[in-house]
């Protein structure tokens, strides 16, 4: 069993179209290695300077990972990670 | 061009003036492929603030979740500004990550008459859209005269 990573609209051109794909790993930061090795230029959308990127959600089953340890939260076979974008914006 | 009936639009004008001089944000949702909103939802400023605006991301992940679940997508992403032009930011613009919304922009300044404008954002590029506001989708014209509808 694999971990299974639901893909937003906007990041869809590295998966070929694919609204899921299935990566592995045992922590975040892991997982979006292995998707990088799959589907090249994925990381820089969600990683940068060794964080989490700002214009990005991630969750672990229902779980936002920002309150969860960020690319060090654990995964497990059988999890399933959610990417969506971070909607925000405002007059600044 | 933003196509959307009138009850939304009050809607969204509601919500904003309720909510400022905090900024109000929200979607409305529509079937996948038809540009059309129809489903309308109000969303949390997690920020509660009157220069900021962030969906509450647990609120976010229900309400992508459900709009999946019935094959409906983010047509309509709004929010208000409060004290400056219904125009996108920096801020807005570097976060705008759906190339197929509408972003549509309130501003509240004035307490008599409020400003709504809508404009796609793609790869940073600004573009605004006329916005015909109609009773009823089924009455609204989609196209030259002589070409019969097809919604």
């Amino acid at each position: 069993m694999a971990i299974t990573v639901s893909i937003p609209t906007i990041l869809r051109t590295h998966t070929g179209g694919n609204k899921s794909v299935e990566a592995s790993g045992q922590t975040l930061g892991q997982v979006i290695d292995d998707l990088e090795g799959r589907h090249s230029g994925i990381k820089a959308k969600l990683v940068k300077e060794g964080s989490l990127h700002r214009f990005v959600n991630i969750y672990v089953n229902d779980e936002d990972v920002r309150f969860a340890g960020g690319l060090d939260a654990e995964v497990k076979d059988g999890d399933n990670i959610t990417i969506l974008p971070a909607v925000a914006g405002g007059a600044r | 061009m933003l196509v959307i009936r009138r009850d939304l639009v009050d809607a969204m004008v509601a919500h904003a003036r309720r909510d400022h001089p905090d900024e109000a944000c929200g979607v409305i949702a529509g079937p996948e492929g038809a540009d059309q909103p129809e489903r309308f939802i109000e969303m949390t400023n997690a920020e509660r603030s009157p220069t900021f605006y962030r969906f509450d991301s647990g609120e976010q992940l229900r309400v992508w979740r459900d709009m999946d679940s019935r094959d409906e997508v983010p047509v309509v992403i709004y929010h208000s500004h409060t004290a400056t032009e219904a125009y996108p930011s920096r801020t807005d613009i570097s976060y705008a990550s759906e190339p197929d919304a509408h972003y549509v922009l309130i501003s509240t300044r004035d307490p008599e008459r409020h400003e709504l404008r809508s404009y796609r954002i793609v790869d940073g590029v600004v573009t605004e859209e006329p916005v015909e506001v109609v009773e009823s989708y089924m009455f609204a014209n989609t196209g030259a005269d002589d070409v019969p509808n097809c919604r």
